[in-house]
C-alpha cells in the first residue's frame, strides 16, 4: 500500500481534453456518414432494400372464350387440378407418396422422378406430383389430407373445346409456348414466359392470339434472402382476354360434319346479305382438345398419314379446280363484254375443234344448239369452250376476281388460300411459256390452272345470288361489341345479265333435265338455285380410253374426280349461299348436291326439315332414315329464324 | 457540490459508496442496454427467445458484477493489475493449446456455463497494467526512450497472441487501448505521429512493392489484403455482408421504418444481425433519428468517463478509467464504421447492444473498475 503520491497525481486534463476532442471528431465522423446514408442517399438504398425483397409473380389471365353466333361454347376454360408437395412439410416423402399413389394413379417411376426432384429442390418450393386429376380424385386427397402432409391441391386454368372435332380447323387449338413462338412473337409479353402458359397455335387461337390473351396481373410477394416467400403484399389481377363471337352456327356445323362424315370433303355456307360464314367444316376432322397437353407422336404420324387429310382446313386452305361451277363466271364475263347474247346459241356436236386438237363435252353425243340458260341446265363444256375463246382469258380472270376467286380475303385464319385466276403474264412469269388458245378453253370450264377454295366458291355464289360484292367475315363481336358487318357496295353486273344466270342455275336444280334436279328443294318458298361441277384430278389418257377405263367408279380413289356443288337459296329471296367439295367424289350431280341441299335445308328449316319439301321420289327414302334415328334434341332456335 | 459530497469528506464506506458512485454513466449503460434488449427482440420477429432474454440476464449479472467490483477499493485493483496481466497472457496461451475452435478461430476457453474469450479479459488487464506502469513511473521519464519502449514490449506480446488466433479487431483494439493510455499519460505527441507515419510507411511499401522485384509478400497474400479493403472485389462474401449492411442502413431514411418493420433485417438479408451487425437493424428501424441517438448515447459514456478521470487526482485512476473508455469508445466506433462500410469487416461487436456473453460481462467488469476508480478517488 502506498500513499497517493501528489507529485505522480497526475494532471491529465490537457491530454483527456485532446483525447475527448479526437473521439468527438471520430463521433461526427460517423454521425456524417450516418447522414450520408440514411438521409442523402435514403431513396436509393430504399430502392434496393425493396428490390431485395420483392418478387413480382405474373398471373396469367383467363383466356377469352369463343362462341358461336348464338352464345354456345366453342372454346372454354376449364379447371386443371393439379397436386403438388412441399418438402418441408411432408415430413416422410416417401410414405406421403405411398400413400398419395393409393389414391391417384401414381406409377412407381414417376415417384421416383418426384422423390428426386424434391430432394434437389429448396426444401420450401412445391413440386408438381401430377396434373389433370379429376375433381373425385381432388376430393379423395382432400378428404385424406390429415395422411398427406406438405400436399396441396391447386387448381388452373386450360384449355377445353366441348366441341371437339367441329371447330377444330376454324378455331385451332392452344398449347405450350415453344421457343418458336418465343422468336416470332413480336411483343415481348412476360406472360409468355410463365411456365404451363399456353398461346395459340393454329387457327382463331393462332390468329386472335393478342385479343384472346388478356393481361397479365401481378402479385407482388415478400421473400427473405433464401428465396422463400413470406406472403403476398398486393395483388393485381389480370385482365382476362377477349371473348370472341363467331359468325358459325353451332348446330349447322355439326350437321355439316354429320352428313359429310367418312369422305374427304368440305362444304361453306354464307350469309348472302352480311357475308357471316354460318359453316366452315372440313372432313375428316380431329380432337384438337388432344394438343392442348401435347398429342402423343403415335396419334401425330397417324394425323398425319391419313390420306384424307384430317390435319388440312379443305374448306379454306383448299384449291381445287371449280371446274363446271366456273361457268357462271365465263357466262357473265361473256355477258358483261357483250360477246354474247343470253339467247344467242353455240352448236355442240360433242366437241370443240382447235386445230388439231379436239375439246370434248362431258356428253359425247353433244347437245346441239345451246344457249346461256341450257349451257348451265345441262352443263355443256362445248358452249363455254367457244365463249371462253371469244371473252378472251384476261376478262374471265377480271370476272373472277370481281367474284372473289383469285383473291386474298382477309380473315382471321391460318393458311388461307387464294386460288388462282391464271393470266397470260402469270403464264409467262411462273410457267415461262406462252398462253395458249388450248389454256383459255381449259379455263373456260374451270379447268387448266384456275383454282378456287370451296369458301372462294361460296361466295362466288353468293356474290350471284345478292348482286353485291360482298365479304365474307367470321369473327361477329370481340368482347360482346359487335365487329361493323364490311360494307358490300354493289358489284356493278348488270341484273339482266345476273338474272340471266341465276335462272339458269334455277333450272340446273328445278328444270326437267337440269342436272342436280335429284337435290331440288319442291318447297316453292325456299327453291333452291345452283351448279354441278366435276373437277378433274388427272385427264384420262388416251391410252386408258383405249383400254375401256371411261368411268371415274374404275379408278383408283385418289385419281377420281372431285365432286363440286355450290347453290343458294331461297331462290327469289337470297339468304344462303354455299360450295360443298367432295374430294374425289365422282360427280357433283350425285356426291355433292345432295349434301348441299341437306345442308340447305337444315339452313331453312332447321333440325327437322318438312318432308314436304324433299322431292317426291326422295321422301320414302327420308322417312325411314329419321324413322331409324330418332331425331336429335335441340334447343336452339330454327337456323332459318332471324338471329340477330 | 451536493449534499452527501460534503457530508462525506473524504473516501466513502459501507453502503455510502453506492450513493457516490457515478449514477449518470450507469444510467446510460442500462440505457445502452436496454436499446440492445429490444433490438435483439425486433431481430428474432418480436420474441424475447432465443437473444433477448439470455441478454438481460447476463446484462443483470454484469450490473451486479459491476457493483461488487466497484465496491472493492481502487488500491486493490491496482495491486491486481500484474496478476491479471500474466492471467491474461497465460489464459491467452491456453486458448492457443486447447481452446475451443469456432468460426474459423481459436479464441474460447469452454468453462462449462460460459465460453470464456481471454482476449476480452486482456484488453482491461493490459490497460490495468500500463495505467499501474505509468502511475509508478516518474514523470519526467515519461517521454524517453527506454521507458516508452516498456510499455510497448508490453503490449505486443498480447497483440502477437491475440493474431495467431487469428483476431486482427481484438489485437487492433489492444493497441489502441494502450496507445490511449500513453497519450493520457503524456508521452510525446511526436511518437505517434512516428508511429502512425512509420505504420503508413510500411503498409505503403508493403503494397507497393507488389508486381516489382522486391516484392515482399505473395501474391494471394496481396489478393487477401485487396478483398479487405475493397470488399466489394468479393461480392458473395465479406462484399454481401457489407452490401446488405448499407442497404439496411440507408433504407431507414430520416426516421426509420418503425419498430420491427425492418424488412432486411427481418427476411435474413443480413447476416449476423444479431451480433456484429446489430446496428443495421437499429439504423433500418429507427432511421438517422435512431441511430444518432446511439451514437450519442456512447459519446455520453466517453465525456461522463473522461470528465471523470480529469477530475481524478488519483493517476492509477485516471488512466485507468481514460483507458477503458477508449477501448470502449474503439468499440463502438469500430464497429459503426464498419458496418457502414467505411472500414473492412473486422469482428468487432457493438458494445452492450450485440449479443454476446462473456464481452458483455468483462465490459461491466471493466465499467465497475471506472466506478472503484470514481468513488475512491482522493478527495
Amino acid at each position: 500500500m502506498r500513499r497517493p503520491n501528489p507529485a505522480s497525481a497526475a494532471n491529465i486534463t490537457r491530454r483527456g481534453l485532446m483525447l475527448l476532442g479526437i473521439q468527438g471528431l471520430a463521433v461526427g465522423g460517423l454521425g456524417y456518414r450516418m447522414r450520408q446514408l440514411q438521409v442523402e442517399q435514403a431513396d436509393k438504398f430504399l430502392l434496393l432494400a425493396e428490390e431485395n425483397r420483392i418478387n413480382i409473380r405474373l398471373l396469367p389471365p383467363a383466356r377469352g372464350l369463343i362462341f358461336d353466333r348464338n352464345g354456345k361454347p366453342i372454346a372454354v376454360n376449364q379447371q386443371n387440378y393439379r397436386v403438388t408437395i412441399v418438402r418441408e412439410q411432408a415430413g416422410d416423402l416417401e410414405e406421403t407418396l405411398y400413400n398419395l399413389a393409393r389414391l391417384i394413379p401414381l406409377p412407381p417411376d414417376r415417384q421416383e422422378k418426384i422423390l428426386k426432384e424434391l430432394r434437389q429442390r429448396s426444401a420450401f418450393v412445391p413440386v408438381t406430383v401430377t396434373e389433370h386429376l379429376t375433381w373425385e380424385e381432388i376430393a379423395r386427397i382432400a378428404a385424406n389430407a390429415p395422411a398427406l402432409p406438405g400436399v396441396t391441391t391447386e387448381v388452373g386454368l386450360t384449355r377445353y373445346y366441348p366441341e371437339l372435332k367441329d371447330f377444330a380447323h376454324i378455331v385451332g387449338y392452344v398449347g405450350p409456348v415453344s421457343d418458336r413462338d418465343l422468336n416470332n412473337v413480336e411483343d415481348a409479353d412476360p406472360l409468355l414466359q410463365i411456365p404451363d402458359f399456353q398461346i395459340g397455335k393454329t387457327g382463331i387461337e393462332q390468329r386472335m392470339e393478342r385479343d384472346l390473351r388478356g393481361g397479365a396481373g401481378n402479385s407482388r410477394i415478400e421473400v427473405n434472402a433464401a428465396g422463400r416467400v413470406m406472403r403476398e403484399l398486393q395483388r393485381t389481377e389480370g385482365t382476362a382476354g377477349q371473348d370472341l363471337h363467331l359468325t358459325l352456327d353451332k348446330d349447322l356445323q355439326r350437321y355439316a360434319l354429320e352428313r359429310m362424315a367418312g369422305q374427304s370433303s368440305a362444304a361453306v355456307v354464307l350469309d348472302v346479305n352480311t357475308g357471316d360464314i354460318l359453316v366452315s367444316a372440313s372432313s375428316p376432322s380431329f380432337d384438337p382438345n388432344s394438343f392442348v397437353f401435347g398429342i402423343s407422336s403415335g396419334d401425330w404420324n397417324q394425323l398425319l398419314n391419313d390420306p384424307y387429310r384430317p390435319l388440312s382446313n379443305k374448306a379454306v386452305s383448299g384449291a381445287y379446280p371449280p371446274g363446271s361451277t366456273f361457268k357462271m363466271v365465263v357466262a357473265l364475263a361473256a355477258l358483261d363484254a357483250g360477246v354474247i347474247g343470253p339467247e344467242e346459241t353455240v352448236y355442240c356436236p360433242g366437241f370443240y375443234q382447235l386445230g388439231k386438237r379436239r375439246f370434248h363435252c362431258w356428253r359425247r353425243g353433244g347437245h346441239g344448239h345451246t344457249n346461256l340458260n341450257e349451257s348451265l341446265q345441262f352443263s355443256c363444256d362445248v358452249y363455254y369452250y367457244d365463249v371462253a375463246r371469244r371473252v378472251g382469258i384476261e376478262r374471265i380472270s377480271a370476272m373472277a376476281n370481281r367474284l372473289g376467286i383469285g383473291i386474298r380475303h382477309d380473315l382471321p385464319l391460318p393458311a388461307i388460300t387464294e386460288g388462282l385466276t391464271p393470266t397470260k403474264d402469270w403464264k409467262q412469269r411462273v410457267h415461262d411459256k406462252a398462253w395458249l388458245v388450248g389454256d383459255t378453253l381449259n379455263s373456260g370450264i374451270g379447268q387448266g390452272f384456275t383454282l378456287a377454295s370451296p369458301l372462294q366458291l361460296a361466295l362466288m355464289t353468293a356474290r350471284i345470288a345478292s348482286g353485291r360484292s360482298i365479304v365474307p367475315r367470321i369473327i361477329r363481336a370481340v368482347e360482346g361489341k359487335p365487329e361493323p358487318a364490311p360494307e358490300a357496295p354493289d358489284l356493278g353486273l348488270s341484273d339482266v345479265h345476273l338474272n340471266y344466270v341465276r335462272r339458269g342455275m334455277y333450272d340446273v336444280v328445278n328444270a326437267q333435265r337440269g342436272t342436280a334436279r335429284r337435290s331440288r328443294i319442291t318447297d316453292p318458298e325456299n327453291r333452291m338455285a345452283g351448279k354441278t361441277g366435276t373437277s378433274q384430278v388427272r385427264i384420262i389418257t388416251a391410252e386408258e380410253r383405249a383400254r375401256g377405263v371411261f368411268k371415274n367408279e374404275d379408278l383408283p380413289w385418289e385419281r377420281r374426280d372431285h365432286a363440286l356443288f355450290v347453290s343458294f337459296a331461297p331462290y327469289t329471296n337470297p339468304r344462303y349461299a354455299s360450295a360443298v367439295i367432295v374430294e374425289h367424289g365422282g360427280g357433283g350431280s350425285t356426291a355433292a348436291a345432295p349434301i348441299a341441299r341437306d345442308i340447305m335445308m337444315r339452313c331453312l328449316y332447321g333440325p327437322a326439315p318438312p318432308l314436304e319439301a324433299y322431292p317426291a321420289e326422295e321422301r320414302d327414302k327420308i322417312r325411314t332414315l329419321r324413322e331409324s334415328t330418332p331425331p336429335e334434341a335441340s334447343d336452339s332456335p330454327a337456323p332459318g329464324s332471324d338471329r340477330a | 457540490m451536493t449534499f452527501l459530497d460534503q457530508a462525506n469528506r473524504g473516501i466513502p464506506s459501507g453502503f455510502a459508496k453506492i450513493l457516490h458512485m457515478n449514477w449518470a454513466l450507469t444510467l446510460l449503460l442500462c440505457t445502452i442496454a436496454s436499446v440492445g434488449f429490444l433490438m435483439l427482440y425486433s431481430v428474432a420477429g418480436g420474441s424475447f427467445s432465443p437473444w433477448a432474454e439470455p441478454q438481460i440476464v447476463r446484462f443483470a449479472m454484469g450490473l451486479a458484477a459491476m457493483f461488487a467490483v466497484g465496491m472493492i477499493h481502487i488500491r486493490f485493483w491496482r495491486g491486481m493489475a500484474p496478476i491479471a496481466y500474466v492471467g491474461g497472457l497465460v489464459l491467452l496461451l491456453v486458448v492457443e493449446f486447447f481452446g475451443s475452435v469456432g468460426m474459423g478461430a481459436q479464441r474460447w476457453i469452454d468453462l462449462g456455463f460460459i465460453m470464456l474469450q481471454p482476449s476480452e479479459l486482456m484488453k482491461v488487464a493490459l490497460v490495468m497494467m500500463l495505467a499501474l506502469y505509468y502511475d509508478w513511473l516518474p514523470r519526467e521519464k515519461v517521454s524517453r526512450p527506454f521507458w516508452v519502449a516498456i510499455p510497448l514490449v508490453l503490449t505486443l506480446i498480447p497483440m502477437g497472441l491475440v493474431l495467431q488466433q487469428p483476431d486482427l479487431g481484438t489485437s487492433i483494439l489492444l493497441a489502441a487501448g494502450s496507445g490511449v493510455v500513453m497519450f493520457l499519460a503524456g508521452v510525446s505527441i511526436w511518437y505517434f505521429i512516428a508511429a502512425i507515419s512509420g505504420g503508413v510507411g510500411l503498409v505503403t511499401v508493403v503494397l507497393e512493392s507488389r508486381g516489382t522485384s522486391w516484392q515482399i509478400l505473395k501474391d494471394y497474400q496481396y489478393r487477401r489484403i485487396e478483398t479487405f479493403l475493397d470488399p466489394s472485389l468479393d461480392p458473395l462474401g465479406s462484399g454481401y455482408h457489407i452490401t446488405q449492411s448499407k442497404i439496411a442502413l440507408g433504407s431507414g431514411g430520416l426516421s426509420g421504418r418503425g419498430f420491427m418493420e425492418g424488412t432486411q433485417t427481418r427476411l435474413n438479408f443480413l447476416p449476423e444481425k444479431h451480433t456484429d451487425f446489430i446496428f443495421t437493424t437499429l439504423a433500418e428501424e429507427f432511421g438517422f433519428v435512431g441511430s444518432v441517438s446511439l451514437l450519442t448515447l456512447y459519446l455520453l459514456v466517453i465525456v461522463f468517463c473522461l470528465v471523470s478521470a480529469m477530475r481524478n487526482r488519483d493517476r492509477f485512476g485516471a488512466l485507468l478509467t481514460g483507458g477503458i473508455a477508449a477501448t470502449f469508445f474503439f468499440f463502438f466506433a469500430v464497429n459503426m464504421a464498419m458496418v457502414m462500410g467505411l472500414i473492412p469487416v473486422v469482428g468487432v461487436p457493438l458494445p452492450l447492444v450485440s449479443y454476446g456473453g462473456s464481452a458483455m460481462l468483462v465490459l461491466m467488469a471493466a465499467f465497475g473498475l471506472i466506478q472503484s476508480a470514481h468513488i475512491h478517488r482522493p478527495r
